[in-house]
């Protein structure tokens, strides 16, 4: 039996690095997102103002409420994104499904999220590297994310990095 | 408490901001962000998934509390323009969480005042569990 070297790069991921993903919309921001989003953030203590007082929110520079910047408007859609990220299918030479973790980011950020925005994003698998890990054989993978607002502002970019093992 | 451009230095230290993090926490964040992986919300899935502790922390949620030291730090009308970081080390049942942060430089860019600052979320036992970078215009 000849031996092949171990990756868990799939041909699904060769065909999509560099390549943007169609743009995917987020339902409006509201501002019991926000404040909720806060809320569990800061839990046990209350979070600030800027977040959930309107009347205080208005007193400062942005004129109104704003979300943290890490507020993510794209959970809970209805319809469920199709397929994930590429390349999550594959197996471990024990058989076991491949277990994916978040490996860290780097967010830039342009305008803030406000309630009543619409965001849309959209992705591109950069690149990878695979390496021997203390989980084993470890697939490192890095997407590019990209939120614009519904008058084209970029609000963020994000680099992040996916772990596979 | 709000800081100004004029007065920091390098090598000023972000104020601690810290949380005991457990089910309480993570399944608020679960909630907000609809991330209910089993290794966040379940010990067998997190032995499973490697941890022997059992389930562990979200790497979003330290995220998210760089974000509020910084928010915390810098005031409502300064902004929070880049943060990043790598999760190094698990956030385990009970960790008490402390984001930490030094300023490494400060500098007139792009017609803002920028500070960067080198970040981590630390344990009780102050164990680094996630080197990063911030950089806060004021």
């Amino acid at each position: 039996m000849s031996e092949q070297e171990l990756t868990y790069v799939t041909d699904e991921m060769r065909a999509a690095q560099g390549v943007w993903s169609e743009a995917r919309t987020a339902p409006p921001i509201t501002e019991t997102d926000i404040r909720r989003w806060a809320m569990a953030t800061h839990y046990p203590e209350t979070p600030p103002r800027i977040y959930w007082d309107a009347e205080y929110a208005a007193s400062t520079r942005w004129g109104g409420i704003v979300a943290p910047p890490d507020f993510n408007p794209f959970a809970w859609p209805v319809e469920r994104p199709k397929g994930g990220s590429p390349g999550l299918a594959g197996a471990r030479p024990d058989g076991k499904p491949l277990t994916g973790m978040n490996g860290g980011q780097t967010d830039t950020y342009g305008v803030p999220m406000r309630p009543g925005d619409v965001i849309s994003a959209r992705t591109r698998l950069v690149d990878w590297n695979e390496r021997e890990g203390r989980l084993g054989h470890t697939l490192y993978v890095r997407n590019e994310i990209e939120w614009r607002n519904q008058d084209g502002e970029l609000v963020k970019t994000r680099m992040s990095i996916g772990i596979r093992y | 408490m709000t800081v100004s451009f004029e007065d920091i230095q390098i090598g000023d230290k972000l104020p601690a901001w810290s949380r005991k993090t457990s089910f309480a926490e993570w399944n608020r964040y679960a909630a907000v962000n609809e991330e209910f992986v089993p290794f966040h919300m379940d010990d067998e899935a997190g032995r499973r998934a490697g941890n022997e502790a059992g389930a562990f922390g979200m790497g979003n949620l330290r995220y998210a509390y760089i974000v509020n030291a910084l928010r915390e730090w810098i005031g409502d009308d300064a902004v929070v323009r880049e943060v990043g970081c790598q999760y190094r080390a698990i956030n385990q049942k009970d960790d008490v969480l402390t984001v930490t942060g030094e300023v490494t430089a400060k500098k007139a860019e792009d017609g803002e005042n920028r500070v960067y600052l080198d970040i981590n979320v630390v344990t009780q036992t102050g164990a680094p569990t996630c080197p990063g970078h911030a950089v806060v215009a004021l």
